[in-house]
């Protein structure tokens, strides 16, 4: 029973009349409308365990046949139905972490100069251009890198280091274009927006408190800057940080277009590479047996986990970033 | 004494000059690849994007000429699937993290969706092929609207919560005070109230995986003719992009760039116009 | 003393036209008190978690009078005002204890539907809200039209009563589509009003219903107040002891949670029972 019992009638004909005109409030409305957004919402947990069951579902084969060895056995050999992960998760490895050494101090520069150094007109501008940036779609950054990025490559900037640098194993030998390096370089171009507005935000959450008690102190601006902001701030850039190494580690595209695709392990960042999201994007299409689709999936799948993991990290530090140790700003 | 402390001061600000001109410095060279990006667009783009791109077929290999008007079409079909996916989805997530739940639940429900927006695209697409691809034996562009569809859900959910967090809890309260029951509070008083912010949402997350190719490699495939058949292989802007910026012809390369152009247009056009719907009105004072 | 008098002087004359005016219609605050009150509160305690709210009140709101809640912030009018119709539910963690008797039925028994109380008891609230994606006409009407109601004919008839039962309808009737948040504050308030009256309830609760409002736009408002005790019982709850002596008929002083008087507003402003009550009516705490 649901209700007042309209036995006990509102007072006035006028009243009753309103009343008995409207429907009767059914709390089935209200229960299922809650069920079916709950049921949406649970669609996100229901997505991971979908994504890890068809990827060990695809690879299990090669799982059994290959065991841990898939990932220390450096040969990529589909005519001999040979697997081995090594090159790739090198490539993904070195590629991400060039691309990290590059990014991450311009990012986290450009967002200190955002929130606390520019002067306010120039601020919103920046911002919009750095968001276009983000909207650029891999494929397109890729046209851009194999026609004009690895030219230029080829015929300046790597010749130049080859000259000055080529001393250590890491710029040495021959000079191709497409090679590590240049996959760490557009990675870097990829990732340079997410860091940056990321740790804005991480810079934006500051509490004011911080800058006001150092300004008083008489501090100049980029020693409140590194003082009062930035170690406050400690947690949440490293969190902005392992966020774009995330992206990093996934970026498919346009490292595809300009990293040579070979499975090598190689000092020389000139040499080419491939990466594991690469080889999925050039491979899967061509593979003709089980056991190579197979170990493509399993390439996936620990593609997937390391990416899990850098976000989960990631997200723990953006979300848990809180007061300083102390208090007081020292 | 003096004129040490004097010097000390002058080296503090010269520092904190240097600061800031090295990172504007480091602003410019973040900003760089976006002018470089749309230099060459333009340049090597606009020249190749002429009426029959917007109306051919991809012409045989080698023969030079054609368009891509099947590999845009082929997009907005897709497009028009993944809505079908991630906008239900994504928009009732939203309006359970907003509107219901507890706050535990509700931050776990966040987490997961956040780190799910972090899943290499490409991912999806394995996942979409095992599930469907391999089952009905074909590429199809169900196929590859149900991966850009994965890839909205977390989007549009957030984006949707968000907004709807945005409405005064007061318009909640006067409804309800009236006898209108909670579910329809939240879709005709709540939602409605919040429908642009939620449009604009939506919009983002379509020019999203508008531009992505690597879900698409293997659901959608990828097609030189007209698709008549969701359940076939079909064109898409982005795939055609890549095919034919790897390919070895200056016809097809040319081509690429004005696809490029197109795709990037369409892309920046959607941004534009979501930053117009949301700019801020000048409030009007009772 | 003196300055006491000073300060009750306009109070009483203000209380003693009402009961002219009441007397003039042929009642008395006597006879009102024959009727049947429009609650019965019997020892209400809410509790948000393990804070105490409102402790143990017991009190009869009198059926089509003007009940004043009066006392210092936080005391828990609006709690005990919310309670009457199950608003302070919204808040989570609230428990209560005791019973409140509307037309001689506890409205928190398990069988009672909130939504349906809250279509018998209405309520406006403090800051006034329009819905923004409608125009007046749908505000007015928006209580009735998402509760099923659909005949065209008598929407239209409400439309106007209850316009013109909140003093509106001359203002507006000729901007009927216009947004409802186009009106100026005090317009607004008045809406809010017609929107609570549309659906014909029998109580009207009232949350500091001008405190956000110019003194014309308040005194316009009071008047109303007047007005609609004849149709309905009003309970407004006001943190402005000149206004609860001008508006009403009964107050009830309310201080940490609990009752400590509730008589006819003369008596309360002149006469006053209890000592806490005399100390705040003169201000000597607020």
């Amino acid at each position: 029973m649901s209700g007042m019992p309209l036995a006990i009638a509102p007072e006035t004909p006028v009243a009753r009349s309103t009343i008995d005109r409207m429907a009767p409030p059914s709390g089935v409305g209200d229960k299922i409308f809650k069920w079916l957004t709950l049921a949406m919402a649970l669609a996100v947990v229901a997505l991971v365990f979908l994504v890890g069951w068809q990827l060990a579902r695809g690879s299990s084969l090669a799982i059994q046949k290959f065991g841990f060895h898939f990932f220390t056995t450096s040969t990529w050999d589909p005519v001999a139905e040979q697997f081995g992960a090594l090159p790739f998760i090198y490539g993904t490895a070195v590629s991400s972490l060039v691309a990290l050494l590059i990014a991450v101090p311009l990012s986290i520069a450009t967002a200190v100069y955002l929130t606390e150094l520019a002067p306010i007109w120039i601020r919103q501008p920046l911002v919009s251009l750095i968001e276009m940036l983000a909207a650029i779609p891999s494929v397109i950054l890729g046209l851009w890198g194999i026609f004009v990025m690895i030219p230029w490559l080829r015929t300046h900037a790597f010749p130049f280091l080859k000259q000055t640098l080529g001393w250590t194993p890491l710029f040495s030998g021959p000079i191709y274009g497409v090679s590590m390096l240049a996959g760490g370089i557009i990675i870097a171009v990829m990732i340079l927006p997410i860091i940056t507005s990321v740790s804005r935000e991480i810079l934006r959450s500051v509490p004011d408190l911080q800058r006001e008690a150092a300004y008083a102190l008489g501090a100049t601006r980029w020693e409140v800057t590194r003082i009062a902001v930035l170690s406050y701030a400690k947690r949440g850039l490293f969190g902005a940080v392992v966020l774009g190494l995330g992206r990093a580690l996934g970026e498919t595209m346009a490292v595809t277009m300009v990293i040579g695709n070979t499975p090598q392990i190689r000092a020389s960042l000139f040499a080419p590479g491939y990466t594991l999201a690469s080889v999925i994007a050039n491979e899967f299409t061509e593979a003709t047996t089980d056991i190579y689709l197979q170990a493509l999936f399993e390439i996936g799948l620990a593609l997937f986990g390391i990416t899990i993991i850098a976000n989960l990290l990631a997200q723990l530090l953006l979300k848990t970033m809180g007061p300083a140790r102390s208090g007081a700003v020292q | 004494m003096k004129a040490k402390r004097g010097d000390q001061h002058v080296w503090r600000k010269t520092k904190s000059a240097l600061a800031s001109g090295g990172a504007f410095v480091c602003a410019l060279l973040v900003i760089a690849p976006l002018a470089l990006v749309f230099f060459h667009l333009l340049r090597s783009g606009a020249s190749a994007v002429n009426w029959s791109f917007f109306t051919e077929l991809p012409k045989p290999v080698g023969a030079p000429g054609g368009g891509m008007v099947n590999a845009i079409a082929g997009s907005f079909e897709l497009l028009g699937l993944a809505a079908l996916v991630g906008v239900p989805v994504g928009v009732l997530g939203g309006v359970y993290l907003a509107e219901y739940g507890t706050v535990r639940g509700n931050w776990m429900l966040r987490f997961v969706a956040d780190v799910l927006n972090g899943v290499p695209s490409i991912i999806w697409g394995v996942v979409v092929y095992g599930l469907i691809v391999l089952r009905f034996k074909s590429f199809s562009a169900y196929a590859g609207g149900l991966a850009l569809g994965f890839i909205m859900i977390p989007l549009v959910m957030r984006t949707t919560e968000e907004v709807l967090l945005l409405v005064p809890s007061g318009y909640r309260e006067a409804s309800l005070a009236l006898g209108i029951s909670r579910w329809k509070t939240i879709v005709h008083i709540v939602m409605k109230t919040a429908m642009k912010g939620i449009v604009t949402g939506v919009l983002l997350a379509l020019a999203r995986v508008a531009g992505e190719t690597a879900p698409l490699l293997f659901t959608a495939f990828g097609n030189r003719f007209w698709n008549h058949d969701l359940n076939e292989p079909i064109a898409a802007l982005p795939l055609q992009i890549f095919s034919y910026a790897i390919s070895p012809y200056d016809d097809w390369h040319r081509q690429a760039w004005a696809g490029a152009l197109v795709l990037v247009v369409m892309i920046f056009f959607v941004n534009v116009l979501v930053r117009f719907l949301t700019r801020e009105r000048v409030v009007r004072v009772p | 003393m003196e300055s006491a008098a000073i300060i009750q002087r306009p109070m009483i004359s203000s209380a003693s036209i009402r009961q002219q005016e009441l007397a003039s219609e042929g009642e008395s605050t006597d006879t009102a008190s024959e009727r049947r009150p429009a609650f019965e509160v019997e020892q209400l305690s809410i509790f948000y978690g393990q804070k105490k709210a409102i402790e143990d009140i017991t009190l009869a709101v009198p059926s089509k009078m003007i009940t004043a809640i009066i006392g210092p912030s936080g005391c828990g009018k609006s709690t005990l005002l919310r309670s009457l119709n199950r608003m302070h539910e919204l808040i989570p963690n609230t428990r209560i204890e005791g019973k409140v008797l509307f037309a001689g039925k506890n409205i928190y028994s398990p069988e009672v539907d909130p939504v349906v109380i809250r279509r018998r008891i209405g309520m406006v609230f403090q800051k006034s809200n329009p819905f923004p994606t409608m125009s007046i006409a749908d505000n007015v009407l928006v209580g009735l039209k998402l509760n099923g109601v659909r005949d065209r004919t008598f929407l239209r008839e409400r439309l106007e009563q209850s316009l013109r039962m909140s003093a509106l309808w001359d203002e507006v009737k000729d901007d009927l589509h216009k947004p409802g948040v186009s009106l100026s504050g005090g317009q607004q308030q008045r809406l809010c009003i017609a929107r609570a009256i549309a659906v014909e309830p029998e109580v009207l609760l009232m949350d500091e219903p001008a405190s956000a409002l110019d003194p014309i736009a308040t005194a316009k408002i009071e008047e109303l107040i007047h007005e609609l005790s004849a149709n309905y019982t009003v309970v407004i709850v006001t943190h402005n002891m000149q206004q609860a002596g001008r508006c009403s008929d009964y107050t009830a002083f309310l201080y940490l949670g609990r009752l400590i008087e509730f008589g006819s507003t003369t008596k309360i402003f002149s006469n006053p029972s209890e000592r806490r009550t005399e100390d705040y009516i003169t201000g000597r705490f607020g």
